[in-house]
């Protein structure tokens, strides 16, 4: 899947956190590549530094060691306007936690990357995409009016309305139920499939990662296995393997 | 960005409303500061202009002392009036007389209202062009008669042909009301209006044959310039021709004078709330921006860069900014105009010709709001921009401490430090004018309230702990949690307290300084009143008061001695400056501290003789036989020899800087009057002689008597009601820092939702809620109270070092009232937020997030 070339490398990455007696190797010498159009899934056991990867990933956090390239950039030789400038462009985020912003409706919140960079929405694009989500009769509705899964659409949109480079997301159905997170992740495994949208998707979940077409196996900071497509069976067994 | 911004701020409209509240304040304070003084002084200058309407030109006595032309002015012979008429180019001219003249009410006290003037004048032709007055009902007077304002007239129940007793430069005259007037279409306040016919008037004023102004109209197609160089050409030397409209400004100068001196100072208070309310508007923004990190921080991850969350952030200002100044110049508007009816209410009418809603005020108004808006937003703004991206995925994220976290402490010294040296330079510098010192106090203090607020972040911990100690006690579980809230986040303490500080620092220097001028004039008149029982003083504690009434005085059986003192201005050495005269008795009832000379000084003086004060010698060069060559106001001039020289007590002394003979003052000016006058008498203070000294007084109302203590309480009464003033005015920076409380509160609140809510499920009452709200909340104000009333005490006390007739006395009992008020700010600023606190829904608020 790799044909269209990588997105997203990262190289030999490490982070620690603390000093000294108290320091925490997070990460130890992780390297990896994202082709474009491919949606890859991160597992592994609590605590195993996935997180840690996506932060530095998607360049929200800076790394103690290697290097991570976005759309070709060496993110270590931004600056901060440069890494600022690259999330507007290239990277799309959806939280565990939503992040929506109360005070705007569903259709603003979704059209607020946009309005940040200073763009206008392609309208039919936009408009294809709240149906895709499954929003079209919910645009005007708060936050607060709409249920978890419903918001966790509106950051889906939101993340895929600048159609950025790669989407990151962390245990985006770890704050669903079940039935619930499995529509989130067919839209997903969607917009991969059907918009050729670049996808890091951290999860605890073996269903979830069993949409993805590459899953890292992360123990104690480092890749500790690899699967192409696979199952949840098959990922649920690697899980219990590796930990 | 910015639209989600702005929807935020409708969001969290009560909190949005809380922090407007403080710059509201401040900007109705400024633009009612506007307006009232707009409207007050188009109404003065109505009446000055409206009152030289029939006017071309003016002839008035040219003080040889002072520009202005008070009531020291010298008058002008009758006989110039003829000449003047007789001028090929003078239409009509007409000579006048007038003063203080008081009515005497049916009760036989004075008729005043506030402060307000009693004026007495001269109308010799009431039909005449030169007559402002309209009248209402009833004649003009003639001989033995009065036309009195409607006004008073009606609030006192004055009718046409009642007999009214009218006191001006004797004893009380009765006359017959003829009839009733009106001052044109403008309202003249409280005062009162008493009119005469010219002699009538003359005789009043002991002016016979004299004039204090000829008006004068021209013929037509005369121009001011010939008129005024022909009534020139006839004038005597001590006398001066202006136009009618530079007459109405030179009438208008003095209350020109107070009203912009009314308006710098309540425009001060009005700076000072502003400022208060900067440090309320800071800390509720960084409190609401704290509380926003997460949604910063998505901004961020969505490519937000720093100066489009800092260009948000800013607009919220503005926002709040202009929404409040807008309200707080319209509450101006309105609080102006309750002024008006308040004054009127409580007898002390303002004049009165509508109010007047400058450009200006808007202007200003919105200006001041919306600048210290916006400098208060930008600290907490560039905090902002500092939230990382990574807090939107980061529960409990900080911000990261700024490049200059480490400078913090050092530079809130720095700041502090050179606001204590701006301050003494203001103090003790030389050769700064009054402008110069009061902007280096200004800005001096300014600095040192900015850096010991930072600098008290450092303290708070302890203070907190300190001050929270009766909370433990009193407050139990409640008490505990409070005092480690107040703890938990000293910056915030720290902010809150500040405001309320800066009002209680404020309040404590003014109680300071009255209470240092309170006791060293108690010592001064301790020291210098050594033998007498009575002082006679004009009912207001500091008017002149007409000789006859001493005369009355001393003709009473068993008064010993009666020493006057006389008072005006004079020149000497090119300036001007407070002469006063004193008669021989003086010797026996004053003690002075001679350092050249003794008590024998008094009754030595003669008719060239003079002592001085050590300042005066010192400045001059003067010693024992130095001349002096002194200018009265009249023109009259003599040299003077020094025959004395006194150290004057820390709180002055009754005697100006050069101080004649009675004799001698009484022979070069023309209108002598005495300030006080000291009486002795035998038996000394009894019941009875005051009996008696009343009885002589009552055919002059306007004077009284007074024991040694009554008069040091009179004068004091006088210092005390502009203490009030002071304490009202700066009560508005109080009440805004008590906003600032509440806002703090209610933010923290609401931040601490799910904590609330932990430990209403584990047990706690709704009255525990209450009561830990309550205390942190006093902690927080006793924190403000304690900082700003050392901080006050430590001005104060720099200020008091500096001025000399000053001594240091801590008004401890103010200070208790005033540490006892900080603990009700508290506990009224906790009110609120205590309430919302207690009503907490315990499920919801564990499930909010
Ligand atoms: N800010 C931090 N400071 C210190 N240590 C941290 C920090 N963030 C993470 N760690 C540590 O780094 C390690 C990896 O954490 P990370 O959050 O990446 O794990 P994770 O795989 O995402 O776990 P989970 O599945 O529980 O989310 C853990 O041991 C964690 O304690
Ligand atoms: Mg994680």
């Amino acid at each position: 899947m790799n044909s269209n070339g990588a997105v997203v490398t990262a190289t030999d990455l490490s982070r620690r956190y603390g000093e000294g007696e108290a320091a925490v190797d997070a990460l130890r010498g992780v390297s990896l590549s994202v082709g474009a159009g491919e949606l890859v899934a991160v597992m592994g056991p609590s605590g195993s530094g996935k997180s840690t990867l996506m932060h530095l990933l998607a360049a929200l956090d800076k790394p103690t060691g290697g290097t991570v390239t976005i759309a070709g950039e060496d993110v270590g030789k931004l600056s901060d306007r440069g890494v600022t400038l690259l999330r507007r462009k290239h990277i799309g985020f959806v939280f565990q936690f939503f992040n929506l912003l109360p005070m705007l409706s569903a259709e603003e919140n979704v059209l607020l990357p946009l309005s940040i960079a200073g763009e206008k929405p392609d309208p039919e694009f936009f408009k294809g995409l709240m149906d895709r989500v499954g929003l079209a009769d919910r645009a005007d509705h708060r936050p607060s009016e709409l249920s978890g899964g419903q918001q966790q659409r509106v950051a889906i949109a939101r993340a895929l309305v600048a159609q950025p480079t790669v989407v990151f997301a962390d245990e985006p159905t770890g704050n669903l139920d079940s039935r619930t997170g499995a529509a989130i992740l067919e839209l997903l495994r969607a917009s991969t499939t059907d918009l050729g949208q670049t996808m890091v998707m951290v999860t605890h979940d073996a269903q979830a990662a069993s949409i993805a077409d590459r899953v890292l196996f992360l123990a104690d900071g480092a890749i500790a296995r690899e699967l192409p497509r696979s199952p949840a069976a098959t990922i649920l067994a690697t899980m219990s393997e590796i930990s | 960005m910015i639209r989600a911004e702005l929807r935020g701020l409708l969001g969290r409209k009560l909190r949005t409303i809380l922090t407007a509240v403080a710059i509201i304040l401040g900007v109705a304070m400024v633009s009612g500061t506007f307006v009232l003084t707009d409207s007050i002084d188009k109404a003065f200058n109505s009446i000055f202009t409206d009152s030289r309407q029939g006017s071309d030109a003016v002839i008035t006595g040219k003080a040889a002392t002072s520009t202005n032309n008070g009531s020291n002015a010298p008058t002008i012979p009758e006989s110039v009036l003829a000449k003047v008429q007789s001028l090929p180019d003078v239409k009509a001219a007409e000579g006048n007389v007038g003063g203080d003249a008081h009515l005497i009410g049916s009760n036989g006290k004075a008729i005043v209202f506030g402060g307000a003037p009693n004026l007495g004048f001269s109308i010799p032709h009431g039909a005449s062009r030169f007559n402002p007055l309209t009248l209402v009902e009833g004649d003009w007077p003639h001989g033995q008669e009065v036309v009195v304002d409607k006004k008073t007239a009606g609030k006192k129940h004055i009718a046409i042909g009642d007999t009214i007793g009218i006191q001006a430069q004797g004893p009380i005259v009765r006359l017959k009301v003829s009839g009733l007037v009106k001052f044109g279409n403008v309202g003249i306040g409280g005062a009162t209006l008493a009119g005469f016919d010219l002699p009538t008037a003359q005789a009043l004023f002991d002016k016979k044959g004299q004039l204090d102004e000829i008006d004068v109209a021209a013929k037509s197609g005369v121009s001011d310039q010939k008129l005024l160089a022909q009534l020139r050409s006839v004038i005597p030397p001590n006398s001066q021709a202006r136009t009618a409209a530079q007459q109405a400004a030179e009438d208008a100068k003095d209350t020109n004078t107070f009203i912009s001196f009314l308006r710098g100072f309540l425009l001060a208070f009005g700076g000072i709330a502003l400022f208060v309310g900067s440090f309320v508007i800071a800390n509720s923004l960084s409190i609401t921006i704290a509380q926003r990190t997460r949604e910063f921080a998505t901004y961020r991850t969505m490519g937000a860069t720093r100066r489009q969350v800092l260009r948000a952030i800013v607009v919220e200002a503005l926002v709040i900014g202009t929404a409040a100044s807008v309200t707080g110049l319209f509450i101006g508007l309105a609080l102006a105009k309750g002024l008006f009816r308040l004054f009127d209410a409580v007898g002390f009418t303002l004049p009165n010709s509508g109010i007047i809603f400058a450009t200006r005020t808007a202007i200003v108004s919105m200006i001041v709001g919306v600048i210290v808006t916006l400098v208060a937003s930008l600290r907490p703004a560039v905090r902002a921009t500092r939230v990382p991206p990574i807090a939107a995925v980061r529960e409990g994220s900080t911000l990261p401490p700024s490049r200059f976290a480490r400078f913090r402490t050092v530079g809130s010294a720095i700041v502090t430090a050179a606001g204590f040296a701006a301050l003494l330079y203001g103090l003790f510098g030389k050769h700064l004018g009054t402008k110069g010192v009061l902007i280096w106090m200004g800005v001096g203090a300014l600095l040192i309230f900015v850096g010991v607020s930072m600098l008290s972040v450092r303290f708070i911990r302890p203070l907190a702990w300190a001050l929270g100690w009766p909370a433990t006690r009193i407050g139990g579980t409640a008490g505990w949690l409070a005092r480690d809230n107040a703890r938990r986040n000293p910056q915030r303490t720290a902010s809150t307290a500040a405001a309320l500080m800066i009002g209680l620092a404020l309040v404590t220097l003014v109680a300071m300084l009255a209470a240092g001028i309170t006791a060293s004039f108690r010592g001064a008149v301790n020291k210098i009143w050594t033998n007498a029982d009575y002082a006679i003083t004009a009912q207001n504690n500091f008017d002149p008061i007409p000789i006859a009434a001493a005369n009355a005085v001393a003709k009473v059986p068993g008064v010993e001695a009666v020493a006057n003192v006389r008072t005006g201005d004079a020149r000497a050495f090119g300036k001007n400056f407070f002469a006063t005269a004193v008669n021989p008795p003086g010797g026996s009832i004053f003690q002075l501290d001679w350092k050249e000379g003794s008590q024998a000084v008094f009754s030595r003086l003669g008719a060239d003789g003079a002592f001085i004060d050590d300042g005066y010698a010192k400045k001059h060069n003067l010693r024992i036989g130095s001349p002096i060559d002194m200018t009265f106001s009249s023109g009259a001039h003599k040299v003077f020899f020094v025959r004395g020289i006194f150290n004057p007590p820390t709180g002055g002394s009754p005697f100006g800087t050069v101080t004649i003979s009675q004799a001698a003052w009484d022979e070069l000016n023309e209108n002598p009057e005495n300030l006080y006058s000291f009486v002795r008498m035998s038996g000394g203070d009894t019941p009875q002689n005051a009996a008696k000294l009343d009885q002589a007084l009552k055919r002059y109302p306007d004077a009284k008597e007074a024991t040694r203590q009554k008069f040091i309480d009179n004068q004091i009464s006088g210092l005390n009601s502009i203490l009030n003033i002071f304490y009202v005015l700066l009560a508005l920076s109080v009440i805004v820092s008590l906003f600032g409380i509440v806002n703090t509160l209610v933010l923290t609140v609401f931040e601490r939702t799910r904590e609330i809510g932990m430990l209403r499920a584990i047990g706690m009452t709704r009255r525990q809620v209450r009561r830990m709200i309550r205390h942190e909340s006093v902690i927080t104000a006793l924190i403000g109270g304690v900082l700003g009333i050392v901080l006050g005490i430590v001005l104060g006390g720099l200020l008091i070092a500096r001025v000399d007739f000053i001594v240091f006395s801590l008004p401890v009992f103010s200070l208790i009232v005033f540490a006892i008020a900080a603990i009700f700010v508290g506990i009224l600023a906790a009110i609120f937020p205590a309430r919302r606190a207690a009503r907490l829904n315990v499920l919801e608020a564990l499930q909010y997030e």
